[in-house]
């Protein structure tokens, strides 16, 4: 890999290289100072903050699928509900990292709800007493509003989702995830080097042409070192209300 | 760009897995068993399903002296189709990228392939309104024949995420055709009793609430969820099928939008 970034100006030398900043490509380049001062880019600052922030949520969980429309959202939510009435004194909290199309404020019934800033962060919103949700769509000023945002301005959000939330005391904070292996799955994972994930949970559905994302799925989660918890096959089966027979996806009958 | 493509379609949806592939490869499919000659375009880098749809998957891109040539697939050269599924090694590859990286891939693919003359190009989008669709949005902006179709399923939590695509297009200024309801209602093979399993209605609402042409419901049948795989026409294959009718008004609807010069 060349330590060129991609919006560098032509024949710039590298920000690794000897000549970072002194080249006469340099002139004019705003970084030049940077790369001049010879004092290499330490980590991302934000890690150690949302290390800080969430040190007393205990299990970080993410909701992955390369397939849209598998259930994920669902999963998450079904998830998050169980563990609450496993045991009320658990504290779970979700957040929805799906950014142009958040479902969480509908699935957990909390839409129309406002998230409070105060001087300890955002206050997330409480389904029921030891249930809470993060979600892009609390902020947004109708149903109608869509997030036209690139990659940058996704993850600068994501950020702040993780480092400005007052989650207070979790066992498990759940991470609702966008289809794919990009920009918010990227940033999640980084964002989340110095508090630890402890895994993913993977949702497909019984056809090949989810599988064959799901496949790129845990291959994401192998290149970033993310451990699989499992994987969940959801709409594997319908059960006509009327006859009571089973149906596979496939079309083939239960016996 | 796109010089010689008579007509530009945007497959577009703010939900996942709605079935935005399969409308896709069944439009393309219909408009090449009418005789046009179709491309397309599947801009889902991180999910490409085209190409196993079509039954295309072990096929490769070849360079030319024009450009990159599409895979087709019929010998006639009707029906070429490009998507990143035929760049990567393996079916498992991930494309793990950020957007920057995203937008130069599809900035090639509308720039470098060479498709020849064709009647129409659809084009295969992922969900969301983000890097792909503003890229896409802002290279087509000089292509005036270009228009959106939206697909959706019947429920709340689709249709939500289908209104932000509909502002989106509103805000970069790409026409919409009509929204397409998909997966509404089941008809059990075995009492034939009509289930809608993910509620009803959704896309015909939404399409009256904001004033947009509703282009039909597709039903859940598991003989067309069968034809993913083969890359064949639902119209060919299962010609008594609603899919099929659906498909056919569309076409028709298309190609009086045609004639209009619209």
């Amino acid at each position: 890999m060349t330590s060129i970034p991609d919006n560098a100006p032509h024949q710039c030398p590298g920000t690794q290289s000897e000549d970072a900043g002194k080249a006469s490509a340099c002139a004019g380049c705003p970084n030049q100072n940077i790369c001049a001062s010879g004092v290499p880019a330490g980590p991302d600052p934000a890690v150690e903050l949302i290390k800080n922030r969430l040190a007393n949520v205990k299990h970080k969980i993410l909701v992955l699928s390369g397939k849209g429309g598998v259930g994920k959202s669902t999963v998450t939510s079904l998830l998050g509900h169980g563990l609450a009435k496993l045991n009320p004194d658990l504290n779970i909290g979700i957040l929805d990292a799906d950014i142009c199309g958040p479902s969480q404020p509908r699935v957990l019934g909390v839409r129309g709800e406002q998230v409070h800033n105060s001087g300890s962060g955002w206050s997330p919103v409480y389904v029921t007493d030891n249930l809470s949700l993060m979600s892009i769509g609390f902020l947004l000023g109708s149903p109608d509003d869509a997030v036209i945002w690139r990659g940058p301005k996704k993850n600068g959000m994501i950020k702040q989702f993780l480092s400005e939330v007052d989650w207070g005391d979790l066992d498990y904070l759940l991470i609702d995830t966008p289809p794919g292996t990009s920009d918010e799955h990227l940033s999640l994972v980084q964002y989340l080097a110095g508090a630890g994930a402890t895994g993913a949970v993977l949702v497909t559905t019984p056809q090949e042409v989810a599988l064959l994302d799901v496949r790129k799925e845990i291959q994401f989660c192998r290149k970033v070192g993310l451990p699989v918890l499992g994987v969940v096959e959801n709409m594997a089966l319908f059960v006509c209300p009327n006859c009571k027979v089973g149906i596979y996806c496939t079309g083939r009958k239960r016996r | 760009m796109l010089e010689n493509v008579k007509r530009v379609i945007l497959i577009l949806s703010g939900k996942g897995g709605v079935g935005k592939s399969t409308v896709s490869t069944q439009l393309a499919l219909t408009l090449k068993e009418r005789g046009y000659k179709v491309g397309l375009l599947d801009i889902d880098l991180c999910g490409p399903s085209v190409p196993y749809i079509l039954n295309l998957e072990d096929q490769n891109i070849h360079q030319g002296s024009e450009g990159w040539i599409p895979v087709y697939l019929d010998k006639e050269q009707k029906l070429g189709v490009m998507s990143i599924g035929f760049l990567l090694k393996s079916r498992n590859d991930a494309v793990v990228w950020r957007g920057p990286k995203k937008t130069s891939m599809i900035k090639q693919f509308l720039e470098d392939v060479y498709w020849q003359d064709l009647d129409f190009l659809v084009i295969d989008t992922p969900p969301g309104t983000s890097d792909e669709h503003i890229t896409v949005m802002e290279n087509l902006r000089s292509v005036p024949q270009c228009s959106a179709i939206l697909v959706t399923t019947p429920q709340e939590v689709s249709i939500e995420d289908v209104r932000k695509e509909i502002t989106f297009c509103n805000k970069t200024g790409i026409k919409i055709m009509g929204i397409i309801e998909n997966m509404s209602g089941y008809e059990c093979p075995t009492c034939s009793e009509c289930t809608n399993i993910f509620s009803s209605g959704g896309g015909k609402s939404l399409a009256e609430i904001s004033k947009l042409p509703f282009l039909g419901s597709i039903p859940i049948d598991p003989r067309v969820g069968a034809l993913a795989g083969k890359g064949v026409a639902a119209v060919k294959e299962l010609p008594e099928s609603s899919t099929s009718r659906v498909f056919n008004d569309l076409v028709i609807r298309i190609n009086e939008t045609n004639s209009n010069g619209s």
